[in-house]
Parts: C-alpha cells; structure tokens; sequence
C-alpha cells in the first residue's frame, strides 16, 4: 500500500488561525482542504510538507452567500456545486465544470478551492518516487530538467483545473487571505504561465472565496475532453461565456481554454471577434480559429497533442453554438459520455 | 512513532482507536480497527475500491486522514447487514452476479446504498453516474447495475431499498411517478 | 433429460435440477458482506513487511550492492539480496530464467534487486532508499526491430540467437498450391499494440513458518501448483514442507499466473526470520508484473476463391516478449494456433518469432496469445468480403469450420455452434437491415471468434491427471468437495458445487469447497486456459458418480431394491417407481459409512490425446473449442475521429451454461475488457532522448493514466447463449472465461470502416488514429492508419505437417534432427 510519509497536522478553527498556522510553517507547511490533490501527490512524494494546516474546521470557507451575485466559500465541496440549482441555472458553465470533475467521490470531498489551486499536472511528474528516479527526476520535483522539452527554462506541466477556466469566462474574483490582511483579486490574475510558480498567490496566503458577479444576460458553459466518462482530469476544455442583446448580437464575450497551458488561457482576440454581431457560423469558426492559436499543447497527458489543438478548435465552435442556443446535447453526450445532471 | 488516540463511529459503534497519525481511514479502518472488507486498488484515488461512507457520502477512505475523522460516522460493507440480515442490495448483489471476484463489490455496496438513500428511484443513468466513480474489472457493470435495480424492487415493506423507512413523499408509489420525488432535497 | 455431456442429474438420465438454472453462486455471500479473505487481508501475529527495491534503470549489469544503512534503519528486520536466493526459476521449463531479486543484471525498470523486511510498510519503504546498488548501464532495447537488430548485448544468454528469444516456423499441405488456387490474395500488417490484465487486487502475499517448520505461503495466485514447484526448486525445500494456499484473487485474468519473485522473497524472508512477512504490490509493482498482452506485429496473406472460400494463409507474427520469457513460448505458438479451427483454411503456414526487450516481460492476458491474430484475421475477412461483394456475415457463413474435424494444423474441433451464434447475433443487430445503410458516422461491424476449453497438454510434461478433485461425505449428511482449482472471481467454487450437487441430488450450500490448497487439495493446475469448468467439471462429475454409487449400493440393500431404481433429488434418495420410499440424503450417507466404512470418493480428469503430433503441436489442441460471434455498433465524429459504442450483441457457443448468471457474466466482463483494449488500454513505454538519458520507462503505470473503461464507457450488451452440449464437458458445458472478448476487438474496426470508410488496422482504435485514416480519404490517399511493412525474420526452415486431407498424421515430414521429440512423439513444448 502507498503510505504517506509522517507530518505535523494543525487543526485551525479560523481562518485567521489558519493564515497564521501557515506562515509560522513556512515554505515546509500546506493546505489541507478536501485531500484529494495533495495527498496523492504526497504519497508519491511530489509533495512533502512537513507540516499539513487542515481546514476542515474552517467552518467560514464553506459558506455560500447569495448578495448582488454570487460568493462561494473555498472550502465548498464540488458536490456542494453539483447539487445547487441557481448555480446550473445562472453560472452553468461553472455547474458544467464541476460536474466532470473526476467523480462522484472525489467530488463529495475536493473543494473548490483545491480544484482552483490543483497542481499542475504532467505525465513526467505525476509518478511514484520511484518512476521518478528512473528518469532522474524532472525540474518541477527533484530534478533539473524538463522532460517535456529539455531545452525548457520553466516547467511545462499542465494546468488541470475544470473550475478555473469556467470561473474566468464568468469573469469571477477570488478573496485571498493572509496573515497580513485580505486582498481581492480577479481569478485570472491568481494564475502564471509555468508549471510549477502557477499560482501567484503568496505563499502564507489562502483561497477564501470566489465572488461571481450578477449572471443576468449571461450564457455560459464548458465542454471537457477526457478518454473516459468519469475520473479523467482533462486534456483539453473550453469555457466561454456571452452576454447576448435582442436579436442575438454579442454584447460582451469571453472564451477560456483550459489544460493547453501552464494556466488556463484567455482567448480575448477571439472573444473581442464576436462582439456586435450575432454568433453566426462564419463568426464561430473565425473566433475558433483565434482562440486555439495561443494554445499549445504538450506531450505530457492523454491523447496525441496535434489531435488535442485540433479538437480544441472543434471545442470552441461546439460551445458558442451551444451558446447560440443550437441543441448540442447529442453531441454533449457523445463527449462527456453521459448526461450532465443536476443531483438530486 | 507516537499513536494517537481518537474516538472513532464506525458501523454505528463509537470506540477509541490508536493509530500512527500520517494512516489515512483507509488504513486504519483495515489495520487498526481489523476491517479488512474495505479494500484498496491504488491508494492514489484512482479506482474507488476504498469507497466508504463518511457522515453518510460516500469518499474514497484511501485519501482521507484517520485523524479528521474524529467524531464523524463511517459505514464500510460491515455495516451494511443489520439484524442478522443481508442488506436488500447485498441479496440482489449476490444473487444476480454483480460480484465476480468481489474486490469492487464493498465499495460499490456503500456507495449503492448512499445514491439510494437520497435518491429512492434512481434510473440507470442516475445508477451509472453514482457508480462511476469505482472501477470494476470483471463484470462490464451491467449485472451492477440490474442488481440495483432489483434491490429498488425487492425492498421489503416497510421500508426502501436503501433500508429508510419508509414516510411521506418516499413511498415506492410516490416514487414511481415522474415530478413526485421529494423536490426539498435538491 | 441431461443432454449430452459428461454427468448426469440424480439419476442417469435423469433431469437437471442444478445445471442450467440461474443461481446464486456459492461464494455469494461472503462476496457481498466483505468477508472475502484476499491475501491482503490476512493478518498473523508478529507480522513483518517487505517492500523490494527495484531498478531504475532499464538494463544493467548489477556491479555491488551495499545494504548496511537500510539494515541499520530502525525497525528494519533483515534485507534481502539475489545472492540469497539465486536459483532460477519461470513458469515454463523451457524458460527458466528469472530470479527473485536480479543477482549480475537487471532488465527492465522494476526489476527487482533487494528487499527489505522491517516492522511496518513505511519503515521498509523509507529503508529502500538507504540501500546503495552500482549499476553498469548496458544499451538498452526497446523494440522488436531493435531486437532483431541488435545482436549484443544479450538481455538473456539463452534462446534462438542475439535477442530472439524463439522462432518458429511450420507449414500445413502445400501453400503454393493453395495460393495458386486462389482467385484473389490478400496481404495486410496488422498491429496489435500490448496491454495490461489490471486486476483491482494488487498482488499480495504472506509466507509464515508453521508450528512444526513447514512454509505455508498464501498468496493471489492463479497457479498454486506451479508457485508450489517454484518454491520448492528455489529454496530448496521439499515440496512436501511447502504449502501454498491461492486466496481468492481479486481478479486475473491470466496476470497471476506465473510464479512471481515477491513469492519468492517473502517464503526466503519467513524461513530466515521464522516471523510470518507479508507483501502486497503497489498498483505501480502490479504494472511491473505484467505478463501482459503482448504487442504482436502480424502479416496475414491469405488467398480466396470469388465466394470467400480460403484455399490458403500464411500468418507471420514478431511478438515484443519484454524482459523475461514467462508463458513467451507458449504464446509465441499461440499466435499461430487457432486461425484454423473458425473457418476452413486447407493449407497454413504460420511463423512466428518473440524477441527480448527491456521492458516488464509479457505473457497470458485473456485470450493469451490468441486476440491479436484474431484481430487481423476478423478484419482481413471483412475486406475480403468488401472486395468480393459479399456480405461479410452471409461469407463467414460459407467458410466456417464443421463439427468432428481434424483440421490442417491437427486441431480436433468437436462441436462447433460458430453458425448459430453468426445467425443470432446479426438478426439480433438488425444486420442484414442496418449493415452499410446507416448514416455516415454510425456503423456495424461483425467479428468471429474461438477459444480452448483447458490446454490439451500441462506446463511441464507429466501423464498426470490435470485436474483431482476429492470429496468427502460424513454421516452428518455434509459433503466437502476438495480441488485444487483457483478462484479468481470466474466463479469455479460455484461449478465445483454444483456439478457434485447435481450428482448427488442435494442443494449446492450443503456442500463446503476447499480449493486452492496444496496441503489439503488434490492437484488442478490452475486457473488459466479457460480449463477449469472442462477438467474440474469432469473430476467433480466422476468424483460425485462415484460416491452416488457407495451411496447406491448401501441404499439399494437398505430398501431392498436394484440400484437402477434408485434417484437422488432433493435431499433425498428414492425408489423412481415408488417415490415416497427411500431415505433422506444424511441417512443414505450413513447407511454407506455402516456398510463400507469412511465415505470419500476421487474423480480426476486428463484431456484426449491430440493428433498433433509435430514439435509445437502441443499448443493449441483442447478437449474441446468455444465459439463467439459479436456485433459491434460504433458512432464516429468525422471531424474529431472521436468513437463511441452505444451497443454490443455478443453470441457465445457455451456448449451449455451450467449457472447462466455466471457465464453472462463472464461474457459481459469480455466484452468490457475488450472494449478496454480496442478503445483505449495500451501498456506502452517512453523513451527519454537517448543523448540525455538511457531510461525506459512505462509511460503510465497508475490507474488514472492507464485507461479502465468506466461505468459510463459500457455500453448495453445483449449476450446470447448457444447452447449446444458438447459430449467432452461437464453437463456438455465449454469455456466462456475468454473466448468472448476475441470477437469484439475487430468487430469495433469493422464497425468504424462501416460508419466512416476508414481502416484502422491496430488496436487500440483511438480518435487520432481514425482522424488520421480520414485524413488520408480525405487526401485521397489509402484510407488507413496501421503498420507499414513487416520487417525481414531470419525464419528457420518450415516444419512440414502434411495434412489430414493429404493423408497427413500429424507427424512433420523434415526435420528429423529433431530427435528427442520425434523419438517421444510429443511436443517438446508444453503448454499453459
């Protein structure tokens, strides 16, 4: 059996507690929250934080308040978001994201903050210690070099988060806490383009929450490709969201891609193409041909990776007709291999 | 290495239990408490074999630590039989060929009696969501999923599939019409 | 009426009260309450743990090993090295070339080199760093074409030459005649990449000392019996000190088969320490044990006449063997044995040749040896039909094998419902309605299959039955049935049962099974081969007649009747002519222990001889042969490539399904690992850049990367049951463990040709590669993604087998320096 090697576990009640309990720990403390990304890694040895601050006891990062929006506590577990109608109804792509999220399991225990922060992902990387060793190691984790492309100054491994991407193309801000105060910062912002400085959160700071604006006039949604219909993290996803005046003309758009970087991408070249005219199907493929050109997927998940830029073209057309109001299910089907549901 | 002391639910029965605190539930459940029927396929969250019932959802124990589950109720596949008798899907599940070598299977039961237990009339779709979380290698799922099915229709009066009493809005006539389940739980 | 068949209910002749009926199997409960005891979940006092150190380096020369550190490790109890227990070992006799921990070389990364025992699994795992191993790197070799290429240096000091582990090579009748008879050859290179059994069961094993010194290892073993034998060669013991208990395996499915070196260590380390070790692989270790699908290269030229009648095939096969040579012979012959028992091929050549690789050694997965020829035959059949206009369902019809044939190669097919299940599968899909008229995207493919029910021949050369089983019956009215037969979740404590409480005419939970158990069960050589049902089956059935006549005897003299009147149902033995008079089940049993004393009986079983008689001809010949037909219906974007299978029909010739839950279960679980392999499940390896590193290493050894289909991936199934007793099996019951996964993987490529025009001539069928082959349409080029060219074998000359129809008798023609085998007239070569 995989073991976990030993550590120190607090148990904060606070949040400030928390932020407290991190920064003493310093560079050798973590988060624990729902478990299910870094105690994997943890037993693979990817990651050996001495000391584990859980957060189980913060009872305030699992709070969810309905004001002019929409604030998400961090600590909301993924089934928390699965089950919740105003968050299918109004942020569906959000909804579409957590439902794909791995599974029912996995979901009943990761949190949206620890989706938000999952480490980044690489098939050089996300082996045992022992896999690791045989290739002498990689730059993200006890080596030198990136495997992926050895001429590589940064780290390549993947941004694997379903949620992020949805949240951006819904223009969400995070509240990011610290033993210093509080700072409130745009999701978009929280994210750098190298695999292993992904994040630019400080390190004794916390994911408190995510704040979504009014969804009123906004459509939105998500489309994930994985080999299987449950599990899988994806290899490629696409978010977009539209807010639509009469007569179906774009009045403001955004379009994310997901897992074809170091952070999920903002295509706004492409987003900016769809403004002041309807989503016809010459605008689509143009703003499809757009959003995949910063894309640049690696060889390092599922699938081939000329195959995954291909799909993502195919991706973004799939999820602005689907925005148009077009009947995709058959095809939403077909990819995510079942139907998407609310829980009961 | 130090243990720790904790007062630990399980099956229903509270006792304190030592245990070396970097165990995940996974391990003290099978190690420390003597529970071997849950069981472990990768330890990584990656098959479910490990599935048990946390405060009544199912969770992959291989990825939870022994240490937060202080206070909190956990139901593995010894828990499922009550008074000497077989939970309805444990008798369906033996009976219509949904354990082969059995590994999947308690993994499977608990997270089978969890979907039932919020949601008494699960169609297959809803039966392959549930379960899609906990790999099996042996059946093709398809005897999984009849076994489900039958277990819904073999409750005994009384009570559902799921072993809840029955009540209002949750009888098996309540339940078979569309637009009849009980909307307050979503 | 019983039918044919081996057996019969209560009486001969009598109706079946057990067979044929849907029941609860008898291992149901303890499956459903998790009170199944695997081998991990056993637990002794003073329990040690070990955990082995393995290389990571894909090939080397093992220079010095220092341990004194991780010895030093607080709670570490002793570490192991090669050199304490050098002796070699494999599962075939003809490859005895693995050692528990690698003493001068290791050859792929996770081969073994040390382990450590210490109080707890973390304690052993941290130690495992602690110990120091100098490697000398030998170039490494990662593919087949690099093997054949690459004389020195040798992965194994043994086989053919250089890195050619085996080559075979044997002609049936006259080929070129055959050809020249033909009105159109066909020649296609298939491949078929290699994947993993994946049991959710990681391996595990316990070895204890017993209070009077004897070794007792459980272990999830397919094999005990040869695990038995490997222990007792490699620690030197006598067997008969040495008892190996297979717990019931979480799952096989052929990769806990062979003797495993975690066995090995953890008996050496309980001898040395005289405290009960316990080991249980991670999923990783599990990748690293393998014995896998081997990835097969295939040319398939094969002539026709106009109405798709065979007059000839030559079959050549480069198969990649990994690292050691496990089961690799058998399977080399295994690629080339059964092309003819499906349809009628008069004349055969096949060729084959496994080389050595660095890479985790490949063996018997489900099928063993048998899928990937099946998958260029079933797809070669489908173009034929397309070039010849001919519906592909209506040729294979024409072409297939009959009943009571010898065929080219000396298989002896018996009964053969290959026809039938043709016929009700496709009327089952529609086909004849659906088949190339549905819309573009959405397409049927048909595939035929066959399997063996048991290997003709052991693993190692012995006139032994292959399967005992011993019952013994008590004046309590209890009967406890003893084999040594292995359950791995297929269900075979359940067959044992039920075939003796057919018998016997009692209730299959009056009857205890004890199995797997060398101490205390006669021998069954394992779970593998599809043998089980067959041979134990029959060994139950003889076993349960002969104590129905003890029973008979004491019972007739009690009632004062003839022994023919007598019937056993339902608890009870009676008069047929008066059944009210008789005595119940318990009583008869003690009336017998009155009159004769103890009640036990021994039934065994051996296979017929085969004709095949040449070098080789020992693998492929089996009592008797399953047959499945599959359709398969596919959905494919024809702008992604990306597949799915909305629906199956599988039809399966099972002679007779003695529990119909278990054999749809089985037939059902096929089609889910087949879906497995044709989609998505790939065992496949990454090279870093040779001037940067020599690593070799497996892309993916987890759970996640490596791609089990989900619940949401299974598409709905109809399985249909041809049932068609067969005179040589149990209640006229044939195999189904395996022969239903065969069709599916070519009936999904044929499918895909069907929905977009394209062929996809490997496995596994993937997105890229069908939006590859639609590229190539689209550029009007050869619509195919597959294998170019098979690449130049040094063949050894043909064996030439006449045929039967060329007054052949089963004896080669040439080779008569071959002496040893042609003296024994046997093959040289056993068989799992």
């Amino acid at each position: 059996m995989m073991r976990l090697p030993r550590f120190r576990y607090l148990s904060p009640s606070s949040l400030e507690e928390a932020a407290r309990m991190l920064a003493d720990a310093g560079p050798d403390g973590m988060l624990l929250a729902g478990g299910t990304d870094l105690l994997p890694n943890m037993k693979r040895r990817q990651q050996v934080p001495g000391t584990l601050v859980g957060l189980r006891r913060v009872a305030d990062l699992r709070e969810r308040a309905n004001g002019a929006g929409l604030r998400l506590g961090a600590g909301l577990t993924l089934t928390d978001l699965v089950r919740d109608g105003q968050v299918r109804d109004a942020y569906t792509g959000l909804w579409q994201a957590a439902v794909q999220v791995a599974t029912p399991h996995l979901r009943n225990m990761g949190t949206l903050g620890g989706n938000l922060c999952l480490d980044t992902r690489c098939n050089y990387y996300d082996q045992n210690y022992e896999w690791r060793k045989a290739i002498n190691f990689c730059m993200k984790k006890d080596g030198d070099t990136c495997w992926v492309a050895p001429g590589s100054d940064i780290c390549l491994a993947v941004s694997s988060t379903d949620t992020a991407p949805a949240l951006m193309a819904l223009g969400a801000r995070v509240r990011l806490v610290g033993a210093g105060g509080e700072r409130d910062i745009p999701l978009t912002d929280l994210y750098a383009n190298d695999g292993i400085h992904y994040l630019t959160k400080a390190p004794g700071e916390i994911l408190a929450d995510v704040i979504l604006e009014p969804a009123a006039g906004w459509r939105s949604t998500y489309w994930k490709l994985r080999r299987r219909g449950a599990f899988d993290f994806p290899v490629l996803s696409v978010a977009a969201a539209v807010r639509l005046a009469k007569g179906g003309v774009v009045e403001e758009a955004r379009i994310v891609l997901g897992s074809v970087a170091m952070r999920p991408l903002e295509a706004p070249e492409a987003a900016a193409s769809l403004r002041g005219a309807p989503l016809g199907d010459d605008a689509i493929e143009a703003a499809a041909g757009l959003a995949v050109r910063a894309a640049k997927p690696m060889d390092n998940t599922d699938f081939a990776l000329h195959w995954r830029k291909r799909v993502a073209r195919a991706f973004v057309t799939y999820a602005l007709r689907e925005l148009r109001g077009d009947d995709v299910s058959a095809l939403r089907r077909s990819i995510a291999r079942h139907e998407l549901r609310l829980e009961a | 290495m130090k243990k720790i002391h904790l007062e630990l639910t399980v099956n229903g029965e509270s006792g304190e239990v030592a245990f070396e605190p970097y165990k995940t539930l996974l391990e003290v459940l099978r190690e420390d408490l003597g529970l071997t029927g849950t069981k472990h396929g990768c330890e990584l969250g990656e098959c479910g074999a490990c599935a048990v019932l946390l405060d009544g959802e199912p969770v992959l124990s291989c990825l939870v630590l022994g240490l937060e589950c202080a206070g909190r109720k956990v139901t593995t596949v010894e828990g499922l039989a009550a008074d000497g008798r077989l939970h309805p899907l444990q008798e369906a599940f033996a009976d219509l060929g949904a354990a082969q070598c059995g590994y999947c299977t308690p993994g499977i039961l608990v997270t089978a009696r969890a979907l039932l237990e919020r949601d008494p009339a699960p169609d297959r779709e809803r039966i392959r969501e549930a379960l899609s979380g906990i790999l099996c290698r042996c059946t093709g799922y398809l005897q999984i999923f009849e076994a489900v099915e039958a277990a819904l229709a073999a409750a005994p009066a009384g009570t559902d599939a799921a072993g809840v009493p029955a009540g209002t809005g949750r009888t098996r006539a309540a339940r078979r019409l569309p637009g009849a389940r009980d909307g307050g739980r979503s | 009426m019983s039918g044919a068949g081996n057996g019969a209910g209560g009486r001969p002749g009598g109706p079946l009260r057990i067979i044929g009926k849907p029941r609860r199997r008898v291992d149901g409960r303890a499956k459903v309450t998790g009170q199944t005891r695997f081998a991990d979940d056993l637990v002794l006092p003073r329990m040690l743990h070990c955990k082995l150190l393995r290389s990571p380096l894909p090939h080397a020369r093992v220079k010095k090993i220092e341990a004194r550190r991780a010895l030093a490790h607080p709670g570490v109890h002793l570490v192991l090295t090669g050199k304490d227990m050098p002796i070699e070992y494999g599962i075939l006799p003809v490859s005895q070339d693995e050692q528990a921990l690698c003493v001068d070389q290791v050859r792929f990364v996770g081969d073994p080199v040390a382990a450590v025992v210490a109080r707890d699994e973390l304690t052993a795992f941290e130690a495992l760093d602690l110990i120091q191993v100098d490697y000398e790197p030998l170039a490494t070799i990662a593919s087949p074409e690099e093997a054949l290429a690459t004389a020195t240096p040798r992965i194994h000091a043994y086989g053919e030459e250089g890195n050619i582990h085996k080559r075979v090579s044997m002609s049936f009748g006259d080929l070129e005649a055959g050809f020249a008879d033909a009105d159109r050859v066909f020649e296609d290179v298939f491949f078929y990449q290699g994947n993993t059994h994946l049991p959710i069961e990681q391996h595990a094993a316990l070895a204890a000392v017993d209070p009077d010194g004897k070794l007792t290892l459980w272990s999830s073993t397919q094999t005990p019996h040869y695990v038995h034998r490997a222990l007792a060669k490699v620690l030197e013991i006598p067997a008969a000190h040495i008892r190996v208990i297979a717990t019931p395996n979480g799952g096989g499915f052929g990769g806990k088969s062979d003797p495993f070196n975690h066995e090995v260590v953890v008996a050496k380390a309980a001898l040395m320490l005289d405290r009960p070790v316990k080991i249980c692989l991670t999923r990783e270790e599990v990748f690293y044990c393998h014995r896998g699908r081997h990835p097969v290269l295939m040319k398939f030229r094969t002539g026709v006449k106009k109405d798709g009648s065979i007059t000839a095939m030559h079959l050549q096969t480069l198969i990649d063997g990994g690292a050691y040579g496990s089961y690799g012979v058998a399977s080399t012959f295994y690629t080339g044995a059964l092309q003819t028992v499906t349809y009628r091929v008069p004349r055969y050549r096949f060729q084959g040749c496994r080389v050595f690789t660095n890479k985790p050694p490949c063996g018997p997965k489900r099928g063993h040896g048998t899928p990937q020829p099946r998958f260029g035959q079933e797809v070669q059949l489908d173009k034929i039909a397309e070039a010849l206009e001919l519906d592909p369902a209506e040729m294979r019809l024409r072409i297939v094998e009959q009943p009571g044939t010898v065929t080219a190669n000396f298989m002896r097919v018996e009964t053969i419902g290959l026809a039938e299940c043709i016929r009700q599968v496709t009327a089952a899909a529609g086909w004849a309605e659906r088949f190339r008229k549905l819309p573009e995207g959405r397409g049927l493919g048909l595939a035929c299959s066959s399997y063996l029910s048991g290997a003709g021949l052991p693993i190692y050369w012995n006139k032994m039955p292959h399967s005992g089983v011993q019952l013994k019956l008590d004046r309590s009215g209890g009967v406890t049935a003893f084999c040594g037969a292995t359950e791995i979740g297929q269900g075979s404590d359940d067959v044992l049962v039920a075939c003796v409480a057919e018998v016997l005419g009692i209730d299959p939970f009056d009857i205890r099974a004890v199995t797997g158990d060398t101490d205390l069960t006669p021998v069954d050589l394992g779970s593998y081969s599809s043998r089980v049902t067959l041979m134990m089956g029959n060994a139950a059935i003889q076993a349960a007649e002969r104590a129905r006549e003890i029973l008979a005897s004491a019972v007739a003299a009690h009632l004062e009747i003839p022994r023919a009147r007598l019937a056993f149902a339902g608890r009870r033995v009676f008069d047929v002519e008066d059944p009210d008079r008789g005595v119940t089940f318990q009583e008869a049993v003690g009336l017998a222990e009155a009159a004769f004393g103890t009640v036990g009986t021994v039934g065994s079983y051996t296979p017929p001889p085969s004709p095949a008689r040449y070098k080789g001809g020992g693998v492929g010949p089996s009592p008797t042969y399953s047959y499945s037909a599959a359709v398969v219906e596919v959905e494919v974007d024809p702008l992604t490539g990306w597949i799915g299978v909305p629906r199956v029909w599988i039809a399966h010739d099972i002679g007779r399904a003695l529990n119909p839950v278990l054999v749809r279960g089985q037939v059902e679980g096929s089609v889910y690992m087949a879906l497995g392999e044709a989609l998505m499940e790939e065992q496949t390896f990454r090279r870093l850049p040779p001037r940067l590193s020599g690593a070799l290493v497996h892309k993916f050894p987890s759970l996640l990367e490596y791609k089990s289909p989900t619940t949401h991936d299974m598409p709905d199934v109809t399985t249909l049951l041809v049932e068609d007793p067969d005179p040589r099996g149990p209640f006229g019951g044939k195999e189904v463990g395996q022969g239903p996964l065969l069709p599916v993987m070519p009936a999904v490529a044929n499918a895909v040709y069907d929905a977009v025009g394209v062929r996809v001539d490997e496995v596994p069928i993937t997105p890229e590669k069908i939006l590859r082959a639609l590229e190539e349409k689209r550029a009007g080029r050869t619509p195919r993604t597959g294998p170019g060219a098979f690449p130049e074998v040094n063949w050894p000359e043909p064996l030439e087998v006449p045929t039967p129809w060329e007054g052949g008798d089963g004896k080669a023609v040439n080779r008569p320096e071959r002496k040893r085998a042609a003296k024994l007239g046997r093959p040289e070569v056993p068989t799992p």
